[in-house]
């Protein structure tokens, strides 16, 4: 028998991104120290290492960047549309030109291997901006009458998985309607929103209307709160997302929230085999499973539950875990420990409550938070890795019997993200896919994003819709 | 002139058939062959394609790109399939493929020559004593359109020069009319010529099947008939060997071994000329059926030029620095 052809390393060169020892607040286009002075340190989930110190955003400092974003607000918003046209292509294109540093960047803060930030993320950011870019003189044929009018201030809270991408999707539309916004990035990856405040100051945008608070939970909760905000975006957990639908009810601020899922792809006996193998890994495996869409119930028509298992289980064993500089690996290490320790809980219970657990044999680095990827058979709608969103690399794998049964099961859950159909008949897609209560239904493949599809849940998956013309509407007041 | 070779290899034409045994009921009949073959699960071709270039992105440095050069120069068919082609020329040919590259002697030796069968006396001579295979397409390459007693006149004449390998082309005609059972009782025939000493290659034209579907179907239609490799393309139409449809023929190799017990080996040929897209089908080999494909005994590249870039790119690894094509031999 031959020998076996092993990949050598294949590292990203590292010194395509220069990261500052310390970073400040983004207000009114300058980089600034926290009010009360507070820092935190952001570190790589693949080592460990601290990458950079961080200013922390508190309450003085939300009031003080919605201010200056209200300040902005009046001129920018009287910019014709394709005068803010003009500093969104500018972005886009600058982010083009930078996308390796900072796909590099993204991967060191998030975890996320290289060959995802590189083919997947940046692309994507890159995308959005020329997307929305396009729309910015067009709004009068958004299909919201004529001159439809900006919101005002926007303030965006995004999440740690798709650093960058998120901050796109939130900050994009914004300023395509003639919004100004305050975004905060999540706690564990500040870096790449702050790149993207040097970016803002490159391509010469007007000083306060995209203005960026590193910080915890609580500086959210502030810029939620903040009376002088008129709507509010966010994108992260249902718990989080309720408490924030609390905190504006009564208010006249317009909110959209895009929260956790439980999307589930179905294979009819009918699929095509390999590539349902691959959308599934796709599905479960992109950036760990740390997908508010990931297709995280594999729900399998009985008949060829064995056929389909096996192929998955050989697919899973090709898997490379390990450095994501290494632009070889497939799978990156999960955010933070507290991320792993959640993981980690909700595997303990799936095998707690009489689940199969089945991993390939993977041996994980010593530092850094990793976690392998993991499938769990035999498993029921009553259990707890069926219903609650895991957010990480765990595969829960269900059977049905008849469409019937397979659109009861995927529809029977809180959640309503997004959901997957696998067969080789048309017909079946348009029927199943009209069925389901999912904002995403992908057919014969998964986790596709492009700028052009709305995006969004049901159910407690959130509400409004991020990309395309619809995203449009969530900072128009329509 | 027909009626003597009708004669003379009817024989082999009514021989039993060679599915094995897991599979012996398919080819049965016109109608069980049918039913199996479009039974076997359908390709989604944005998937496959998909896979295929993400496979694409592997990034192959320093030892391993070492290894996968030297890997794919001994599954090199090194090939010459002109009108023009003369002795002279297959015996560089042969020279060429025994000691590829004449200032390293530590280069290893292409797996086989491929000629014409009237060329098979003469590439023997070339590559004899080192191990080299003499590989020859018959049954009236490239079109396949003749009779089956004229293309198992072909084979027999490489098999009786001396060939190890024979490299038929189906009848796509048949294949997309639907007539599964020709095209199977065809390539038995021609496995039958081959007797136990030359390997039978099955090429399917792939760009001439059009679909992923039929791509999928032809291959398990060439392995139940005892196909020993199944190979993608001739070399002479617009669409040849693709990652993607290299990667859908490995699927089903792997697939049948599983059902069977039996390897069949994959050779893409046509269209692949740079060392970097030789390594690229290295990759989707050993990410899709593994280490046991990974020798070329299992896997070959159907190539004329690929060779000199492999040679190239040795060079470069070797010394740190680009030769250019002066470095080479031209033959």
């Amino acid at each position: 028998m031959a020998s076996a052809f092993e990949y050598a390393p294949a590292p990203e060169s590292r010194s395509v991104v220069d990261i500052a020892p310390s970073y400040g607040l983004f207000i009114d286009g300058e980089f600034t120290e926290a009010a009360d002075g507070k820092v935190f340190k952001t570190v790589s989930p693949s080592t460990e290492e601290v990458l950079s110190e961080v200013a922390q955003a508190g309450a003085e400092d939300v009031d003080r960047a919605v201010r200056a974003a209200r300040k902005a607000f009046q001129k920018w918003s009287a910019l014709p549309g394709a005068e803010r046209a003009k500093y969104l292509f500018r972005i886009a294109r600058i982010i083009q030109e930078r996308s390796r540093e900072l796909a590099v960047l993204e991967t060191l803060d998030n975890g996320k291997p290289i060959k995802e930030t590189r083919d997947a993320d940046l692309p994507l950011v890159a995308a959005h901006f020329f997307y929305y870019a396009g729309w910015a003189d067009k709004l009068d044929h958004a299909g919201f009458g004529a001159n439809p009018r900006p919101l005002g201030v926007a303030g965006q809270v995004i999440p740690w998985n798709f650093p960058l991408l998120m901050l796109a999707w939130k900050i994009a539309p914004a300023l395509a309607t003639g919004n100004t916004v305050v975004l905060k990035p999540a706690e564990t990856t500040p870096l790449s929103a702050l790149f993207f405040a040097d970016i803002c100051r490159q391509a010469g945008l007007p000083k306060g209307v995209v203005n960026i608070l590193p910080g915890y939970g609580d500086a959210g909760a502030a810029l939620v709160a903040h009376p002088d905000v008129n709507k509010v975006a966010f994108t992260g957990s249902t718990a989080v997302g309720k408490e924030i639908a609390r905190t504006v009810a009564g208010s006249r601020k317009k909110l959209t929230l895009e929260l956790g899922g439980k999307g589930a792809n179905i294979v009819f006996d009918d699929a095509p085999i390999d590539q349902a193998v691959e959308g599934i890994v796709n599905g479960i495996f992109f950036n760990q499973g740390q997908v508010c869409c990931a297709g995280s119930r594999l729900l399998v028509q009985e008949s060829i539950q064995d056929e389909l298992l096996d192929s998955l289980k050989r697919r899973l064993s090709t898997l490379r875990l390990g450095d994501p500089m290494d632009k070889n690996t497939d799978i990156g290490a999960i955010n933070s420990a507290e991320q792993l320790a959640r993981i980690t809980s909700l595997v303990e219970q799936g095998e707690a409550q009489g689940a199969e657990r089945w991993s390939p044999a993977c041996e994980l680095p010593a530092a850094g938070y990793w976690f392998a990827p993991t499938l769990f058979t035999n498993v029921t709608q009553a259990h707890t890795i069926a219903r609650d969103e895991i957010f990480g690399p765990v595969l829960s794998v269900l059977t049905f019997r008849t469409p019937d049964e397979a659109v009861a099961k995927a529809n029977n859950t809180p959640y309503g993200l997004s959901a997957g159909i696998w067969t080789e008949k048309g017909s079946r897609i348009l029927a199943v896919a009209n069925k389901l209560r999912a904002g995403v239904v992908w057919s014969n493949t998964f986790n596709k994003f492009d700028p052009t599809s709305p995006f969004g849940g049901y159910k407690e998956s959130g509400f409004g819709r991020e990309g395309g013309r619809h995203g449009l509407e969530a900072y128009l007041d329509v | 002139m027909y009626s003597r070779y009708a004669r003379r290899y009817a024989r082999l034409v009514t021989m039993p058939t060679s599915a094995p045994a897991a599979l012996a009921d398919v080819t049965a009949s016109d109608s069980t062959l049918r039913r199996f073959l479009h039974g076997l699960p359908g390709v989604d071709a944005v998937g496959l394609e998909a896979r295929a270039a993400s496979l694409g992105t592997r990034s192959i440095k320093t030892t391993a790109k070492a290894y996968a050069i030297d890997l794919a120069i001994s599954m090199v068919d090194l090939t010459t399939l002109e009108g023009a082609d003369t002795p002279g020329k297959v015996r560089a040919l042969g020279a060429k493929a025994v000691h590829p590259d004449p200032t390293d002697a530590s280069t290893p030796s292409t797996a086989a020559v491929c000629v014409y069968p009237d060329m098979v006396a003469a590439a023997k001579a070339a590559v004899a004593g080192s191990g080299v295979k003499v590989a020859s397409v018959a049954t009236a390459f490239p079109a396949g359109r003749a009779a089956l007693a004229v293309k198992l006149a072909d084979v027999a004449d490489a098999v009786a020069a001396g060939a190890d390998e024979i490299d038929m082309v189906i009848d796509r005609g048949a294949f997309l009319a639907g007539d599964y059972m020709k095209v199977y009782d065809e390539i038995t025939a021609v496995k039958e010529a081959c007797g136990t000493s030359a390997r039978l290659k099955v090429i399917f034209e792939t760009g001439e099947l059009s679909t992923y579907d039929n791509i999928r179907r032809a291959s398990w239609l060439g392995m139940l008939a005892g196909a020993d490799f199944i190979k993608t393309s001739t070399g002479k139409v617009a669409v040849n060997a693709t990652p993607a449809n290299t990667l859908l023929m490995l699927e089903a190799v792997r697939d049948f071994r599983a059902q069977t017990g039996v390897q069949v080996g994959v050779k893409p040929a046509g269209g692949i000329r740079t060392t970097k897209d030789a390594i690229k089908f290295l990759v989707l080999v050993n990410e899709t059926v593994g280490a046991d494909w990974l020798d070329n005994h299992w896997f070959r590249f159907g190539a004329s030029s690929l060779l000199n870039d492999l040679l190239m790119q040795r060079q470069k690894l070797a010394t740190g620095r680009y030769s250019g094509p002066d470095y080479v031999t031209v033959d």
